[in-house]
């Protein structure tokens, strides 16, 4: 943004506003799904996965889009899941330990 | 070869029946033999945006039901012989065609024509079922509205889990002055959102509104943007690769300050 920028452009265009509100929409029309549900559920799938490996949180990617054609001619949603593992613990029944101690 | 192209697009008023008659008659110019079908029955307008409203006898009903042949109730164009329109139906409602009888009256037009568009109501329902009966191809039209955009994104996943896979799409109506100020959504904003390829991009042309007026569809008018826009489409249509309209106007030199100041870091 130049320095005479902020003068012409007060707040956020609103091409930019509705472009935000149409993918919240999408989001809950193509899966049924609202993003308070999808934010619980990445909380849940990090805790369940945190007992086996360390990931790279920042980088984590969990969104609903849909399968473009399946054996069916089906669309279906898909949960979309993309974790970096930074490593993988070392003992096997790390989730045991945890509970245990 | 022939081919059934349904236009079509969830919300009503984005252009669904201005673009199948333009695309109808851009294709008839381009030399194909064009049968247009109105698939909005109960409310016809198809004829009224192409002129031809005095010439109706009989209509889309009238040929399912057997109380006329089929080529008694296809309308010649005043402009060109290669193209014909069946009218839909005013008096009765969507129930009263099913799925099977316009698949097997695309059938009968495929004998005759090179090309068959079906201009698909507004709705998810039994209308919009009807009309892509009968369809190889889906054609879905938007304008760069949040609600026009929505129901476009669940007209696809309608087509996609019927038989009509790869649906390809029209934004309609782009004003390039309210996209340069932010104002409203370009294509790369809506093709974002939506997964599907673009077929065209149309200006927001004062030239609809004055050919609808008149009843000659815009791509025709060889000064039409919007025609010019339909032109580019009907050749895409017969596979030809046709660049993407440009939008931008001239700008006014208060908007060209502006922009240079807006841009100018």
């Amino acid at each position: 943004m130049g320095l005479l920028g902020g003068f012409f452009d007060k707040k956020a265009s609103s091409k930019d506003i509705a472009k935000d509100r149409l993918k919240l929409v999408l989001i809950h029309d193509r899966a049924n799904c609202t993003p308070e549900v999808l934010d619980m559920l990445k909380v849940d799938i990090l805790n369940v996965i945190a007992n086996y490996m360390e990931i790279d949180e920042d980088e984590m990617e969990i969104q609903i889009s849909h399968t473009p054609k399946n054996e069916n001619g089906e669309v279906m949603p898909v949960l979309y899941a993309n974790i970096p593992i930074k490593s993988i613990k070392k003992t096997q029944k790390a989730h045991q330990g945890q509970n245990g101690g | 070869m022939s081919e059934v192209i349904v236009i079509t697009s969830g919300k009503g008023g984005v252009g669904k029946t201005t673009a199948s008659a333009n695309l109808g008659t851009g294709l008839a110019a381009l030399e194909k033999k064009v049968a247009m079908v109105d698939a909005d029955i109960g409310l016809r307008n198809l004829d009224v945006i192409l002129g031809l409203e005095n010439r109706i006898v009989y209509d889309l009903i009238d040929v399912v039901e057997g109380n006329c042949r089929l080529k008694q109730a296809l309308i010649k164009d005043k402009r060109y012989s290669n193209l014909f329109l069946l009218p839909a139906a005013q008096t009765k409602d969507k129930t009263a065609v099913n799925p099977e009888q316009m698949q097997k009256l695309c059938d009968n037009l495929r004998e005759e024509y090179d090309y068959i568009i079906i201009d698909c109501p507004a709705g998810i329902e039994q209308g919009f079922k009807n009309a892509i009966a009968g369809a190889d191809r889906a054609i879905v039209i938007t304008t760069p509205e949040v609600s026009a955009v929505r129901d476009a994104d669940r007209i696809i996943g309608l087509l996609e889990s019927s038989d009509l896979k790869s649906p390809l799409l029209i934004l309609n109506r782009i004003r390039s002055d309210m996209v340069k100020r932010g104002d409203m959504m370009a294509l790369d904003d809506v093709t974002d959102i939506l997964a599907i390829d673009v077929l065209g991009v149309v200006p927001d042309d004062e030239t609809i509104v004055i050919s609808a007026n008149k009843g000659e569809p815009a791509v025709i008018d060889e000064k039409s943007r919007a025609g010019q826009a339909f032109r580019n489409i009907s050749r895409r249509i017969l596979g030809e690769q046709v660049p993407l309209m440009k939008l931008d106007v001239e700008e006014k030199l208060l908007d060209k300050l502006k922009n240079f100041f807006r841009t100018g870091n």
